[in-house]
């Protein structure tokens, strides 16, 4: 396929940049790899990989050892050929639920999504699911002005399940083309919070058959390994369908989700760049890995 | 726990070296490998591991026995001493100013923690020290920022001054300290909006406002669930801004906290409090040996020598 002709493609032209391939060579490998956040026992493997094919079909040549760390690195960073787009309904409303730990930047994607699906020419509606934190009713509807379009709420502190069913309705009698639902941040260790997400979730797929068609959960690009448990958790919950990685115009990688597409086998959909309406993009796996390396193609070339 | 802690890790090495009478360097070679790991999968960056790994593989080799451990337990030992040195005394004391009040700002990135640390450090002074706190909503960008720290304010029934999000930061620190010596409140608490330490202006913005209001205290917060990126945030911002300690927050969860080592190693600043909830009497003294049992996956390190 496409992607994985491009893919290869490119994991060769960043390999072919490596001057000699030593133990050094592979040291660099794995800082780089585990500084980008990946998950260390994945790059181990990795490494380890590398080195027993290496032994295996008795490579000499330096130059010879390249295209098997293209052959590695391409198939541990392999694009599935799952679909990274968006789930929308082309016949009937798209309900879409947003869910993740505290402070990753649900609600901003939220308000550049919506803008983002606006701009697609869909009418939008958004529900303030998360009652709890201070303000973020608010936020919510800041984002709702932003992008003109509607914000179902209720008081805070009320039920988000309640605040979740109301803004149902209230979409299908608008016949609105997509609802995006925002959730309060939870760690996923908290049981009852989980369960109350749970519960969230069911009153959608009550109301609406086959809801929700996207569950989003946005990962901040920052954190380490406990994204795995993250999306493990929020997985087992509400049955996540894509990833929004966010904060990724900053310096770190984000690349745990190597990890969580290896285990879970969950995709990346979109990516947040920045705090602006605009700073949302499609997730692009050439241009991720092409981040991942660049340190070590950047050092490469210096020397 | 997702991660198998440092005391499984090391059973196999230990077995192999019990009843030996000196710590040999392969000994510890192969343990220094397991601790790295552990390390690694705790979210400790690669450099201040390497660094570490350097210092105890110096104090553990060629050690003689003492009589009441066997070599591994001796190799456990140094590792928990050094990784709580490392991390520093018990330090949850914040600054007082000779003359009030007392003036604190807490930076960091989007999203850490501190609106809500702002909150909860009011709640505080107030509760424990017998403080009257001040609060000054210096975020003008995030939406809504304004309205969650008046919010926290109202449920604390604190003071909080804004003058709306059209105003300069800088003179929106200058009129709130006045504010607050006006109202002879003794701690002013600064929520600034949340930024990368790549963004050129908005950190020089934040140096402004720092000259603005010459505090006592610049807190770095810092959500516990950071990986490697977390040495370039915390040595940017001390860089730019000198801090004076950090809050960790989001320890409520259940990461390892490595983050909490990283910081503490390129910065050299306490960790002074510890997050563990969103409520506002969720903030504790931070506690650096539970941390460094933490971020090692050690439960109990007596537990683990007995073991050894
Ligand atoms: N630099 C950067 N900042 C972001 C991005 N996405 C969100 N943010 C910021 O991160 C902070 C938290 O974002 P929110 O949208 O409030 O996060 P949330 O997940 O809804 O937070 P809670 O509801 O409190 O759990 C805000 O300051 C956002 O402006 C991004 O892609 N890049
Ligand atoms: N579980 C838990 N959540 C926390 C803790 N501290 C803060 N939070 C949550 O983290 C999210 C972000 O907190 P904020 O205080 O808004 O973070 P901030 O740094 O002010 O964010 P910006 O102003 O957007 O940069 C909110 O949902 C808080 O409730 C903590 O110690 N534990
Ligand atoms: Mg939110
Ligand atoms: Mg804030």
């Amino acid at each position: 396929t496409k992607t994985r002709d491009s893919f290869s493609g490119k994991v060769n032209d960043l390999v072919s940049r490596f001057r000699k391939v030593d133990e050094e060579f592979f040291e660099e490998l794995e800082e780089i790899l585990i500084s980008a956040d990946v998950g260390v026992m994945t790059v181990m493997d990795l490494i380890d990989d590398l080195k027993d094919e290496v032994r295996k079909r008795n490579i000499q040549d330096t130059k010879d050892v390249r295209p098997v760390i293209s052959e590695k690195l391409a198939e541990l960073l392999q694009e599935k050929e799952e679909d990274s787009n968006l789930n929308l309904q082309s016949n009937a409303m798209t309900v879409m639920l947003v869910v993740g730990v505290n402070g990753v930047g649900k609600t901003t994607t939220i308000g550049k999504l919506a803008n983002k699906l606006k701009n697609d020419g869909k009418s939008v509606l958004l529900a303030a699911g998360d009652t709890f934190r201070a303000g973020a009713i608010d936020q919510l509807e800041v984002w709702g002005e932003r992008v003109g379009c509607e914000v179902v709420k209720q008081q805070e502190g009320s039920d988000p399940a309640a605040v979740i069913f109301d803004a149902i309705q209230s979409a299908k009698s608008k016949n609105v083309d997509v609802l995006i639902c925002d959730t309060a941040g939870r760690l996923q260790n908290k049981v009852n919070l989980m369960k109350e997400l749970e519960k969230v979730k069911r009153v959608i797929e009550r109301e609406i058959p086959g809801a929700p068609h996207e569950v989003l959960l946005v990962l901040d690009a920052t954190t380490g390994q406990n994204a795995l448990s993250q999306a493990k958790t929020f997985s087992e919950a509400t049955n996540v369908t894509g990833i929004a990685l966010t904060k990724l115009d900053g310096t770190a990688k984000g690349g745990i989700v190597l990890a969580i597409r290896h285990e879970l086998d969950i995709p990346v959909k979109l990516i947040g760049l920045g705090e602006g309406i605009d700073d949302l993009q499609d997730f692009d796996a050439e241009q991720f890995v092409y981040g991942l390396f660049s340190d070590l193609v950047d050092r490469e070339t210096e020397e | 726990m997702a991660f198998e802690g440092l005391a499984d890790r090391l059973q196999n090495t230990l077995q192999k070296i019990r009843g030996k009478g000196k710590v040999t360097e392969a000994d510890v070679k192969e343990m220094m490998r397991e601790v790295r790991l552990a390390l690694l999968e705790a979210d400790v960056n690669f450099k201040v591991v390497k660094d570490f790994i350097n210092r105890v593989k110096e104090r553990a080799v060629g050690q003689d026995v003492m009589k009441s451990l066997t070599p591994g337990q001796q190799v456990i030992k140094v590792v928990n001493e050094e990784l709580t040195a490392l991390m520093g005394g018990e330090q949850s004391k914040i600054a007082v100013a000779k003359k009030p009040p007392t003036v604190v700002m807490m930076v960091g990135l989007q999203g850490a923690g501190k609106t809500t640390t702002t909150g909860k450090l009011a709640n505080h002074l107030r509760k424990n020290h017998n403080r009257k706190p001040f609060l000054v909503a210096a975020d003008i960008y995030r939406p809504a920022a304004i309205k969650q720290l008046e919010t926290l304010g109202k449920q604390l029934s604190l003071p909080v001054f804004s003058l709306g999000d059209k105003v300069n930061p800088v003179e929106i620190v200058k009129q709130g300290i006045a504010k607050a010596k006006e109202e002879h409140c003794d701690y002013v608490i600064i929520d600034t909006a949340g930024r990368l330490h790549i963004d050129e202006g908005l950190m020089d913005e934040l140096k402004d406002m720092k000259d603005a209001a010459n505090p006592d205290e610049v807190l770095l917060v810092v959500d516990a669930m950071t990986g490697q990126d977390a040495v370039n945030v915390a040595d940017s911002f001390n860089k730019q801004l000198d801090i004076t300690g950090v809050v960790l927050t989001k320890l409520d969860g259940d990461t390892r906290g490595g983050a909490a080592l990283s910081v503490k190693a390129v910065t050299n600043t306490p960790i002074k409090f510890a997050g563990m909830g969103e409520k506002l009497d969720q903030l504790e003294a931070f506690h650096p040996e539970r941390m460094a049992s933490r971020i090692l996956g050690m439960g109990d390190v007596l537990t683990l020598i007995e073991k050894a």
